[in-house]
């Protein structure tokens, strides 16, 4: 990125050329800085949150014969910044952070880095499952209903995506176990793979990655079972929105002129779905599939603890509930820089489809 | 006060008040209608409805749905359907409440942002941009959990993730409005910043705003349950639907415990939002025009 954007960073005012070379470059450099200033907001509410909280870490850490010496409780403090003025403590807090260093758990006593790079890959395989089935499905039930507009179709499609924005997704997780699972046997019980199993050799954390890469098909059909049951209850909140929000984005495009006289000219009429109707259409679509991941990272703590799925969710939960500060900082940030850099690259994308943002 | 009725009207395409009618004879408006009211009178007269104490433990334990309780009961030997019916007195006033409280935040804040700028909009707007960069769950479950796990603790975290998405739309509609001419003359014969944004603005604003508070009170509900079923909202003995299911969870097997609160949140949580996707509808001119051609 750095030879592109090196133009509008170099303090001088770029010349006529380099701006006509670069819109795209500039407005990536813009995007970025107010993603980092973004992500600076959210140290700063993660740091600010965790000091309201009213249960004090010192009776949390020391047992009860330290706590009674004065002595010991001034060197805990001090060796863990606290003595200090909350600005201060806010700048140590930063100067670790940009070491990679979030603190210790003060429930595993590991750092909470380890702790998150543990946690956060099952997240992540089960997010990007469900965000992949919920553009597939949603793109093409939208797609679907609006050329099938106020006909039966349509409206069916529109009922069951009402239906499943409106769904518990922590109630729909535990019918779903109960039905598939307990009733039926169909699907796996909770967990990232069957109990027995090892892990794949640690490559990205996806397991189900892993094993393709290490070649374990055995543990790969598992991991893609157990996958199946909570990445669809995840889904069916973001399929009912992408539906939504598909259809209406089509609906629009298809009463736009260019498609008429696409029409008029005689074009096939899947080269006019596909490429006069679909891909511009998918400019706002790209924008809700961004907001729809948040809902996903959202939904997966409720799915997460009903499948006891080890992922960020539940040791957010946990953290939040035991008070454990570093932890809920920690999941703060990574969750928050997460999404930021989906949205990163959601606009990123929006300038690539769609030329108009390129040169505004 | 007439002549600026006309002026609103003109500005959102239609009045608003013209369009309802048809609205509410799409079958989708009527069938959430229906049910939110039904609910509402569930809350009003649980009570009179119910056919136990929500609270009493006298019944047999983990009975499956029959007659004299149809329902079933819980592992305490409670009235799953009294408690269902007595807990939409605890989630639906909460969530409205809720719903209104991020309504005049949100709105008050999008206003200011929208109508001063500068340095009021780049404040407000920047917050709002943080919320918006946590996932709402966990930031709602991180502020439930630093305040203490309460039902109006759990309350108060929905609302800090609530009121951006209102303070966006509103801020968004009022730059719309701002440089218009019926405002910029309101403020030519002397009305005061206050006076022009509540006359002048404000009315321009509600009807979008409005359809988006029907489609939020779902969306309430279901994250002020999800609080509660993750044991950061209702405490044990309330009604409270996200707790039921909650503890339907330990008694796996009786499946009933967790079944009908679930369905209970999920009834609700349709109905508003078909009323609001039909409200939505009425309210975009294009679909308006289909709906009237199909009414007459």
């Amino acid at each position: 990125m750095s030879p592109t954007s090196a133009p509008s960073k170099t303090g001088k005012a770029p010349s006529r050329a380099s701006r006509k070379r670069s819109p795209l470059a500039r407005f990536l450099v813009r995007r970025v800085v107010t993603a980092l200033l973004l992500a600076l907001g959210i140290t700063l509410v993660t740091f600010v949150l965790t000091n309201l909280v009213p249960g004090d870490p010192v009776s949390a850490n020391l047992g009860q014969r330290a706590l009674g010496d004065p002595a010991i409780v001034a060197q805990w403090r001090a060796d863990h910044g606290l003595d200090k003025p909350l600005p201060q403590q806010y700048l140590l807090y930063l100067g670790g952070l940009v070491h990679g260093d979030l603190g210790e758990s003060q429930q595993s006593h590991r750092p909470v880095s380890e702790d998150l790079a543990d946690f956060v890959p099952a997240t992540l395989e089960l997010a990007g499952a469900a965000i992949l089935v919920s553009l597939v499905l949603g793109v093409a039930f939208g797609v679907f209903a609006a050329l099938r507009r106020d006909r039966l179709p349509d409206h069916v499609l529109r009922v069951l995506s009402l239906v499943g924005i409106s769904v518990p997704t922590f109630w729909l997780a535990l019918v779903a176990f109960y039905i598939f699972f307990y009733r039926l046997q169909v699907t796996p019980g909770s967990g990232r793979i069957d109990p027995g199993m090892t892990a794949p050799p640690h490559v990205t954390g996806l397991y189900t990655i892993d094993s393709a890469l290490a070649g374990q098909w055995d543990v790969f059909s598992s991991a893609i079972g157990h996958l199946i049951a909570p990445a669809l209850v995840l889904a069916l909140y973001t399929i009912g929105l992408l539906t939504r929000f598909t259809r209406s984005a089509v609906l629009e495009v298809l009463g736009q002129d260019y498609v008429r006289a696409a029409r008029a000219k005689g074009l096939p009429g899947r080269v006019i779905l596909f490429r006069y109707v679909v891909r511009p259409a998918l400019v706002p679509i790209i924008t809700v599939a961004g907001l729809a991941f948040g809902s996903l990272l959202s939904g997966t703590v409720l799915v997460e603890a009903v499948f006891a799925w080890p992922g960020v969710g539940q040791y957010a939960y946990k953290s939040a509930t035991t008070l454990d500060l570093p932890a809920v900082m920690g999941v703060g940030l990574v969750v928050g820089g997460v999404y930021l850099i989906i949205n990163l690259v959601v606009d990123v994308l929006y300038g690539v489809i769609d030329p108009r943002v390129r040169v505004s | 006060m007439k002549r600026r009725a006309g002026l609103r009207g003109s500005l959102t395409g239609g009045s608003l008040t013209a369009r309802l009618p048809e609205a509410w004879r799409q079958p989708l408006a009527v069938a959430g209608g229906v049910v939110a009211v039904a609910w509402i009178v569930v809350a009003l007269a649980a009570p009179l409805l119910a056919p136990h104490d929500p609270l009493a433990q006298d019944l047999p334990r983990l009975a499956p749905p029959g007659s004299g309780h149809w329902f079933g009961t819980d592992q305490l030997g409670r009235d799953v359907l009294s408690r269902v019916m007595y807990g939409a007195r605890v989630s639906i006033p909460l969530t409205l409440l809720l719903v209104v409280l991020s309504v005049l935040i949100g709105g008050l804040l999008g206003a200011v942002a929208g109508y001063f700028g500068k340095w009021a909009d780049e404040t407000i707007m920047r917050l709002a941009d943080l919320v918006f960069a946590f996932p709402t769950v966990i930031l709602a479950m991180v502020v439930a959990a630093a305040l203490g796990a309460s039902l109006t603790n759990a309350v108060l975290a929905v609302l800090v993730v609530a009121w951006p998405a209102y303070a966006r739309v509103t801020r968004g509609l009022v730059l719309g409005v701002r440089g218009r001419e019926f405002v910029v003359s309101g403020r030519l014969l002397g009305f005061s910043a206050w006076r022009s944004l509540r006359v002048d603005v404000l009315p321009n604003v509600t009807g979008p705003v409005l359809v988006l508070a029907t489609l939020d009170i779902g969306t309430a509900l279901l994250l002020l349950s999800g609080l509660s079923f993750l044991g950061l909202g209702a405490k044990p003995p309330s009604p409270e639907w996200g707790a039921m299911v909650a503890s339907g969870v330990e008694v796996f097997d009786s499946w009933w415990v967790a079944t009908f609160p679930g369905l209970a949140i999920l009834t609700v949580v349709l109905a508003f939002n078909f009323l609001g996707d039909t409200l939505r509808d009425a309210l975009d001119p294009r679909t308006a025009r289909a709906i009237k051609e199909r009414a007459l």
